[in-house]
């Protein structure tokens, strides 16, 4: 055998497989993760959260400071603080979060207010077919339509995992739109705005889908 | 405790500045992104130094100061010592492969462990460059958002750091291999050691002075 095969051999070997996890790698990591044992994910995330923020600062907002406006196309516009929100019908829900980079996390649990209970306070006008979600981390913001806002599972989230949401996943308030990649889920939302028509969002003005839709979108 | 006058021990050249250059480059560019990329992928990280754009353009115009800077060394250094190197690295003769299963056998210049080290770096090197590239780019245009870019960069990252960690075991702590440093940093090693590590090549050495 010649000599030098054998590392040539190897050389190449760790490039072809390392090219082919680029387009693979997503499916692997899932796998890895669940035959490591969670002593070691949760020091050495194999997979998990991670924290992408845009701002040079991370919002940091006094649960008693918040004010959640609604304004736009509506008859009573209004402002919520988080105990009103609270007094709303409390959601609860279980959902996976899945990031357009390759991550998900599963079966995070969320408690929060649904849409229409918000909406059903400030009295939309008939024409509002999109709702913007603004963040206090500048200049993020996305939109849903409104039959996206309405669906069964999209809630303004205030509790995660049955504590308080932390401030990097958006304290004190966030949206959770589970169906769409995790950009289309606002962190530190404090203001929507409803709209005659729909307005692209941050991540969206960089040639991501508005239509974000887990595994029917942005070529995934 | 007296120190007594001892003839200095004969010294051999093992690294040019070119091989040294390159090592060092490689070292503190690897180390600037670690550094940087725990701070953009560790949540608790992330959240104590929450300048991520900061934290992800020094550690992307790392990147680019670090290819740029190896590419210069490869094409303006000394090329000829370069491909010497690798040549050897990538050879694994019969005493190479038997070193591998344990066997304390004659070495050369690298031995077989050294030289799965330079062929794994070389490699890794190149595959996060390409899935860090592929990262930049499909934050900007989605189209070449590849599902595993992440996921390789990540892989890559932990193997890494074990690499790592066992080389600055073997070139700091353990006693019999932390002379290697010297090397490294001044070029040469003393003949007496190296004459136990790489029989083979201080051999050749002595054999005639190779021109460079």
């Amino acid at each position: 055998m010649n000599d030098r095969l054998i590392g040539r051999a190897g050389f190449l070997g760790l490039l072809g497989a390392g090219v082919a996890g680029l387009f693979f790698a997503k499916d692997l990591t899932g796998a890895v993760d669940r035959l490591v044992p969670k002593q070691v994910s949760s020091v050495v995330p194999t997979s998990g959260w991670r924290i992408y923020t845009i701002a040079d600062t991370m919002p940091d907002i006094r649960p008693a400071a918040y004010r959640l406006t609604v304004e736009g196309l509506a008859g009573k516009p209004a402002s919520f603080t988080l105990d009103d929100l609270k007094a709303m019908p409390r959601a609860d829900q279980v959902s996976d979060f899945h990031c357009v980079t390759g991550w998900s996390v599963d079966d995070v649990r969320w408690g929060g207010v649904r849409i229409s209970d918000v909406l059903e306070r400030v009295a939309p006008a008939k024409s509002v077919t999109s709702l913007r979600f603004v963040s206090a981390e500048e200049p993020y913001e996305d939109s849903l339509t409104l039959e996206q806002a309405l669906l069964p599972d999209v809630m303004l989230a205030y509790e995660m995992n049955r504590g308080l949401i932390s401030r990097p996943h958006g304290a004190p308030v966030r949206l959770v739109m589970p169906r769409m990649y995790g950009y289309k889920s606002v962190k530190w939302v404090t203001r929507i705005e409803l709209r005659a028509e729909g307005l692209p969002g941050y991540w969206e003005r960089h040639g991501y889908d508005v239509d974000a839709w887990v595994g029917d979108s942005n070529g995934l | 405790m007296s120190v007594s006058p001892t003839a200095a021990p004969a010294r051999i050249h093992r690294f040019t500045v070119t091989e040294r250059l390159l090592h060092w480059t490689h070292a503190s560019g690897f180390l600037v992104m670690l550094a940087t990329g725990l701070i953009l992928y560790v949540p608790s990280l992330s959240t104590w130094i929450s300048r991520r754009n900061l934290v992800k353009n020094v550690h992307i115009w790392t990147a680019v100061a670090w290819a740029a800077a190896i590419v210069l060394i490869v094409v303006f250094g000394n090329r000829r010592r370069l491909l010497e190197d690798w040549r050897e690295a990538e050879s694994f003769d019969r005493d190479d492969r038997r070193w591998l299963r344990g066997k304390r056998v004659r070495q050369g210049k690298f031995n077989a462990g050294q030289k799965v080290n330079v062929i794994v770096t070389v490699a890794f090197a190149l595959l996060f460059a390409l899935s860090g590239f592929f990262l930049w780019l499909g934050e900007r245009n989605h189209t070449f958002l590849l599902p595993g870019a992440g996921a390789l960069h990540d892989v890559l990252t932990f193997v890494s750091v074990a690499l790592l960690v066992g080389h600055l075991y073997l070139a700091l702590i353990h006693p019999s291999t932390r002379h290697a440093l010297r090397g490294i940093t001044t070029g040469e090693v003393d003949e007496a050691w190296a004459a136990r590590h790489h029989a083979k090549w201080v051999e050749a050495e002595r054999a005639g002075p190779r021109p460079l």
